[in-house]
């Protein structure tokens, strides 16, 4: 027993001094299944957002990368940016997902590489435009398999994008480059008959990238509202004849109190339209299923002390809401459906 | 007992920051998650007033599955006020939760009201805001981490 005594003695010493790193890993667990495993997979295989516990992601990610990451997020393209996490989060994360390698990250050189980008930008457009797109823009959609095959287990990362730029260093741009990403489409450049100069230029090319943003849209009305010039049945009859005239069906007409109020008890003059076209509405889940939660389109008639109005939603606000920038060109074409349906109606 | 894990949960969880949109996924099956999605709602005080398919068609669009729902649930008396003192809050009411398949898993998210608080300034308002926001949060993170 007594023999026993300075193992035991060792043992709660190392238990006391891990006790921070396994409160890190806690907290890391918790906040990673919090907020990253509903895009990322509870292990990190990927889904909505990319696999992250690819070994060579893990292997080639640094740490200041995956911080600036979670802080910057990816404008545009649906990562949030985690800018309200202490820095204790997200070092508590980032411990998370160095458990699943059991492998500290690389550390890199913030300096700049000297290459090429004249020679850069024609071996991007051979070599990796094919994924990355012409001005590195990223694979199209988001990502969200909402259970449909895709053709790549990961959609090509937007490289242009100023959140990647903005955490990514040279160093761990050509890191990438020479390694590869097993698991992806993404090969080491030695494969494709390149040279670590070559890696030189496409880093110094890949840092001349800038997206096209699009301009910031300032604060838009949340809702599309036309105050009716006629009366309630006639304007919901308006209604339901400019839906039907734009080739939507008409899925569901329905109090607005209904399944709360008890049947015969709801306001009659509050009445909600829902209407579909099929092929519209697997557009919008294509570029992005969350959208649904907005779907199927919906339009209100109430009537009120000031008469009758009839309003939608302003669906210009959802892509900023998705963080997804490919849906502002649908957005703004259900906004002027939306407009154009009601106005029709109301006047 | 499980309100009480929720709770400590909470507590000791750092607080979830204003965002746009919440999202969690639930490792239940899409019919379980909806179930206990259902129950939920119910156990916070609210009634559901509708389940809306989104999917109709979607298999024939190429989907492998066509398990998507939208939970409107909201509470009478709230929504009658509400509705005839600010009319232009109806397009965003009653209240809602997505819910759809992801392979074996669920996958749920709401949208917050923080696009709605520099029109809607009313202290009143910013209440219900503050209020519906805790409450769907409260209400997926019951659903994220029920097995």
């Amino acid at each position: 027993m007594k023999a026993d005594q300075p193992a035991l003695g060792f043992l709660f010493l190392v238990l006391l001094l891990s006790r921070p790193v396994l409160a890190a890993l806690s907290d890391g667990a918790v906040l990673y299944q919090r907020h990253c495993a509903v895009c990322h997979g509870a292990e990190g295989n990927g889904g909505v957002g990319i696999p992250l516990n690819l070994p060579d992601f893990l292997a080639v990610a640094s740490d200041d990368y995956l911080r600036a990451t979670l802080r910057e997020g990816r404008p545009g393209r649906v990562m949030p940016a985690f800018s309200a996490f202490d820095q204790g989060a997200v070092d508590a994360i980032i411990a998370y997902m160095r458990s699943w390698s059991g492998q500290p990250g690389p550390h890199y050189s913030a300096d700049p590489l000297a290459g090429r980008p004249e020679r850069g930008a024609k071996l991007f457009a051979t070599h990796c435009a094919a994924c990355h797109g012409d001005k590195g823009q990223g694979g199209a959609g988001t990502g969200v398999t909402f259970s449909r095959p895709r053709q790549a287990p990961v959609m090509a990362p937007a490289l242009d994008n100023p959140g990647f730029q903005r955490s990514v260093s040279d160093a761990m741009l050509k890191a990438t480059l020479l390694r590869g990403r097993e698991g992806t489409p993404m090969p080491a450049i030695n494969a494709l008959g390149l040279a670590e100069a070559d890696a030189d230029d496409l880093v110094a090319y890949l840092r001349k990238l800038a997206p096209d943003l699009p301009a910031k849209t300032p604060d838009l009305d949340p809702i599309i509202q036309f105050e009716s010039a006629y009366e309630f049945e006639q304007t919901l009859e308006n209604l339901k004849q400019a839906v039907i005239g734009r080739n939507f069906r008409i899925i569901r007409e329905q109090y607005f109190e209904e399944g709360l109020a008890a049947g015969g008890e709801e306001n009659r003059r509050q009445v909600m339209l829902y209407f579909c076209n099929f092929a519209f509405l697997n557009e919008a889940l294509a570029l992005d299923p969350r959208v649904g939660l907005f779907l199927p389109c919906r339009v209100t008639v109430v009537e009120t002390d000031q008469g009758v109005q009839v309003m939608s939603i302003n669906p210009q606000n959802l892509s900023r809401l998705f963080n997804n920038n490919e849906l502002d060109e649908a957005c703004q074409q259900m906004h002027d459906l939306y407009a154009e349906i009601i106005e029709e109606a109301t006047l | 007992m499980r309100a009480a894990i929720i709770a400590i949960l909470a507590l000791f969880s750092p607080l979830v920051y204003a965002k746009d949109l919440y999202m969690v996924r639930s490792t239940l099956s899409f019919p379980e998650a909806m179930s206990v999605l259902q129950e939920t709602i119910v156990q916070h005080g609210y009634r559901v007033s509708r389940v809306q398919r989104v999917d109709i068609g979607l298999t024939a669009f190429g989907y492998q599955t066509d398990k998507y729902r939208v939970v409107f649930f909201g509470k009478l008396a709230e929504l009658r006020e509400l509705s005839a003192r600010h009319s232009s809050l109806v397009p965003y009411l009653p209240l809602k939760i997505a819910i759809f398949a992801e392979g074996a898993e669920t996958i749920l998210l709401a949208s917050s009201f923080e696009h709605l608080r520099s029109t809607y300034g009313d202290p009143e308002l910013q209440r219900y805001f503050d209020r519906w926001e805790a409450d769907v949060q409260t209400i997926l993170e019951y659903v994220r981490v029920a097995d």
